[in-house]
């Protein structure tokens, strides 16, 4: 926990110095990643044991920004149109181009597997 | 009556207490129907909490004195977000160019897209704000959108129905694109419908898990990136 707690305090503090555009736990997550990569610690070790465990759980933690959702139900009533056609058209425009792309790359560089 | 009541809203018990018994009836709801796609223990949990406050008059600035308890482990939790993307790397070399250009571009497709979207469809501009990181797994839209000046709670929601929409439909559009190639099936679920996608595409194959896992935590990393640049260049 003390290097989750660690690696959100240095990658808050960069962003507060350097004015960056990402939030602090995302720093922290790539710093974590970094150090990982290099370190290469064994699987029993403390740090991947916590994270599983908060991972596990990771659901629970969005509960209570989810319920301020009831403060603003007005709000999203009045924008149901652009809130449904945002939501569908970006999914599957997101979903589209990522699948086509990678298809399209695979295709040119390697044979591609036969697959399924 | 109202004495106990008066406590009850004060004491940063209550919003502890409820967030974890919701999330207990949420989990057995799912279990329930059997791990069905539309039975997400978060939405639930969220319906349950609103409908106690409902009932016992608590408001939501009350109700955080414990949920933001809950809430402050959401930062930890985001960090380590980077066990499952160490333990996913060694699949970055096997289609590391094609990866390393498709997610940044799908990323930003999916930011404009909302963006202009509710832009054409009359939404506000705190909307706009809003809806940009819905692809990004729920820890970090929040953290993105509250760092651009959107509203947390609504994301949260909406990354949840992202989420859904590709549990629920993500396989059978694949099909009607025609890619039948598991990895790249893999990483189009987990761009847009990060962790409630990748448990729908480790359903369908492990391959196809394990590229859409790899994707949800690049697209998360790319839509930190691009929420700002993208507010900055059409907001």
């Amino acid at each position: 926990m003390l290097w989750l707690l660690g690696c959100q305090l240095v990658g808050e503090v960069l962003v507060e110095a350097f004015g960056l555009p990402v939030p602090g736990p995302v720093i922290g997550m790539v710093l974590l990643f970094l150090a990982l990569q290099v370190t290469k610690p064994p699987e029993d070790a403390r740090l991947l044991q916590t994270s599983d465990k908060l991972l596990r759980h990771l659901q629970l933690l969005f509960i209570p920004p989810g319920v301020g959702i009831v403060v603003y139900l007005g709000s999203v009533r009045d924008q149901a149109l652009p809130i449904a056609g945002a939501m569908v058209v970006s999914w599957l425009a997101g979903l589209a181009t990522v699948a086509l792309l990678v298809v399209l790359l695979t295709r040119r560089g390697t044979a591609p597997e036969a697959e399924s | 009556m109202n004495d106990v009541l008066d406590h009850v809203r004060s004491t940063p018990l209550f919003g502890v207490f409820v967030t974890l018994a919701a999330y207990k009836v949420g989990l057995e709801v799912k279990r329930l129907s059997r791990n069905h796609p539309l039975a997400q223990p978060v939405l639930i949990a969220i319906l349950v909490v609103g409908a106690v406050m409902g009932a016992l008059d608590i408001s939501y600035d009350d109700y955080l004195r414990g949920g933001s308890i809950i809430a402050f482990f959401l930062g930890p939790a985001t960090v380590a977000l980077a066990v499952p993307l160490h333990r996913q790397a060694h699949h970055l070399r096997e289609l590391a160019l094609p990866m390393l250009v498709a997610i940044p571009v799908g990323a930003f497709v999916s930011v404009a897209s909302g963006v202009l979207v509710v832009r054409a469809l009359g939404g506000s501009h705190e909307l706009t704000l809003t809806i940009a990181a819905k692809s990004a797994t729920t820890p970090i839209a929040i953290s993105v959108t509250e760092h651009v000046g959107g509203n947390g709670s609504l994301v949260a929601v909406f990354t949840i129905i992202a989420g859904m929409l590709g549990a629920v439909l993500g396989p059978t559009v694949l099909n009607l694109l025609r890619i039948h190639d598991r990895r790249a099936r893999g990483l189009a679920l987990g761009a847009v419908s990060h962790g409630i996608g990748t448990s729908r595409a480790l359903h369908e194959d492990p391959t196809e898990g394990a590229f859409s896992g790899l994707s949800m935590g690049l697209t998360a990393l790319a839509t930190s990136v691009l929420v700002p640049l993208v507010i900055h260049l059409v907001g």
